[in-house]
């Protein structure tokens, strides 16, 4: 089914066209890998999925974007109830200075969620689910900040998962870790896509081969190819595409 | 120019390395029956020694691009390509070696006319000219070339077709002889399968430079 469809979809930063005429769909259940050069667009795509690109005052975007068959840029989309559906993981962890537990916590609680017991079940849930448990389950009050990069990582993916998406966002979501950390988090979105939709960027291209089911290739702003990733990086149809993940760029 | 290039470059090299170490071969084959010069089947022998030492070397090669360079693409397909050309040409490299290996045993027993009767030189002429084709298509990859010359395998077919006729008037001809006239069926026979292995190494470079599979076709219909 389909989850995510832009269409058309045109962005500008002031006089800056970023985005041009993009029209992609993204199947539920999916891990969708977006690569290309630096400035070529991909995360700016990205962050228009939840309209994280709103904060930014020059922004303006033509075409549409479509989740779960609606609009998400229509006047009527609470944009906090976007975010909620589409969360984001970012390039750096990013627990906020407080414990374990309150982390996860903490969007169940802006979102009105008051009931302890809900609380206590649902922050260890999605530890579970963010493979984080186990090391951390004897701990929950100590600060996020002890935890190791590759933990913090995997406690912002616990937090959003806390508050029950459909879709999640990760912008290089391992770029900062080690190898190990890395795998894990490469496992973890294997399981994770059983039940949600995933967009990654990323600009390790072995990566996007390991863990994607399609790829998208941005350059200059443009979606020059997207397809499977086994035919992606096996056989491209585009000159460009096979230079970059050459690495015969430029 | 990224890291992959020069390692590629210098893999391709090799293979066209082998590839004419391969050709050489036969064309010595070719020379040792024209010239009954059974020197010349001794250093084909002897290159055989060669073409293994390459062989491994290539082998190494690869596996270490594959596991420093990760490569995708038209970069994976030439590694994955090599790898199995480098091993078709091991093969035709011990046919020309059992070929040798038969002049220099039997020399003083062969009659110069069963050789011509087996159409021996005329494949030999086939096979050389088939990995030029190969090396020459290798190397500017063109695989239109390499298309061609799988048709001059058919000829090959032919001749290892009345080498099986030759073989039976033959032994009627010399019972006494039937051991080596029944060996040379089988040098015959060799080269058919050195043409169906040059033939595997044209399927592979339209794998490396197309990125199409073209080998199994009638199976696959």
């Amino acid at each position: 089914m389909k989850h995510i469809e832009a269409k058309n979809v045109n962005v500008y930063y002031g006089e800056n066209h970023v985005l041009k005429d993009i029209d992609l769909t993204i199947k539920e259940n999916t891990v969708t890998a977006f690569i290309g050069p630096s400035g070529c667009g991909k995360s700016t795509f990205l962050r228009t999925l939840n309209r994280m690109n709103d904060y930014i005052d020059t922004f303006r975007k033509k075409g549409k974007i479509f989740i779960e068959g609606k609009d998400i840029y229509d006047k009527k989309v609470r944009v906090e109830e976007l975010r909620r559906k589409v969360g984001m993981v970012f390039q750096k962890p990013n627990p906020f200075p407080k414990s374990i537990f309150e982390n996860v916590a903490y969007g169940l609680k802006i979102h009105g969620i008051s009931n302890k017991m809900e609380i206590n079940e649902t922050v260890e849930k999605s530890l579970k689910q963010a493979a984080l448990w186990n090391e951390v389950k004897d701990k929950l009050d100590k600060p996020a900040l002890s935890l190791s990069g590759g933990q913090q990582q995997r406690l912002c993916i616990a937090r959003t998962l806390a508050v029950k998406p459909s879709i999640i966002l990760m912008d290089e979501p391992a770029s900062a870790l080690d190898p190990i950390s890395t795998a894990k988090i490469e496992e973890l979105i294997q399981e994770l896509k059983e039940k949600y939709t995933i967009v990654i960027v990323t600009h390790n291209m072995q990566q996007a081969a390991r863990i994607s089911d399609r790829t998208a290739f941005f350059y200059m702003g443009e979606l020059v190819e997207y397809d499977k990733t086994s035919v992606l990086f096996t056989n491209p149809s585009n000159k460009q595409t096979e230079n970059y993940i050459t690495g015969r760029f430029g | 120019m990224p890291a992959i290039e020069p390692e590629l470059q210098a893999l391709k090299d090799n293979l066209l390395d082998m590839l004419s170490l391969v050709r050489n071969q036969m064309i010595k084959c070719k020379e040792a029956i024209r010239d009954n010069d059974t020197s010349l089947a001794e250093e084909v022998i002897e290159d055989e020694r060669r073409v293994n030492i390459q062989e491994l070397a290539i082998d190494r090669d690869c596996e270490n691009i594959l596991a420093l360079f990760t490569p995708v693409a038209t970069d994976l397909r030439l590694v994955l390509a090599t790898l199995k050309i480098t091993n078709d040409l091991e093969r035709i490299g011990d046919n020309a070696k059992s070929l040798a290996k038969f002049l220099v045993n039997n020399n003083d027993e062969i009659e110069r006319q069963w050789l011509k009767a087996y159409h021996l030189e005329d494949m030999l002429d086939i096979v050389v000219e088939m990995l030029k084709d190969m090396g020459e298509a290798l190397r500017t990859e063109d695989t239109k070339l390499a298309k061609k010359t799988t048709k001059k395998d058919e000829q090959l077919n032919e001749f290892n077709k009345k080498a099986f006729k030759t073989a039976a008037e033959l032994i009627k001809q010399y019972p006494d002889h039937s051991k080596n006239l029944l060996t040379l069926f089988l040098v015959a026979r060799n080269l058919e399968r050195a043409g169906d292995l040059t033939k595997n190494i044209a399927e592979e470079l339209v794998f490396h430079i197309e990125a199409k599979v073209v080998k199994h076709k009638k199976d696959q219909k």
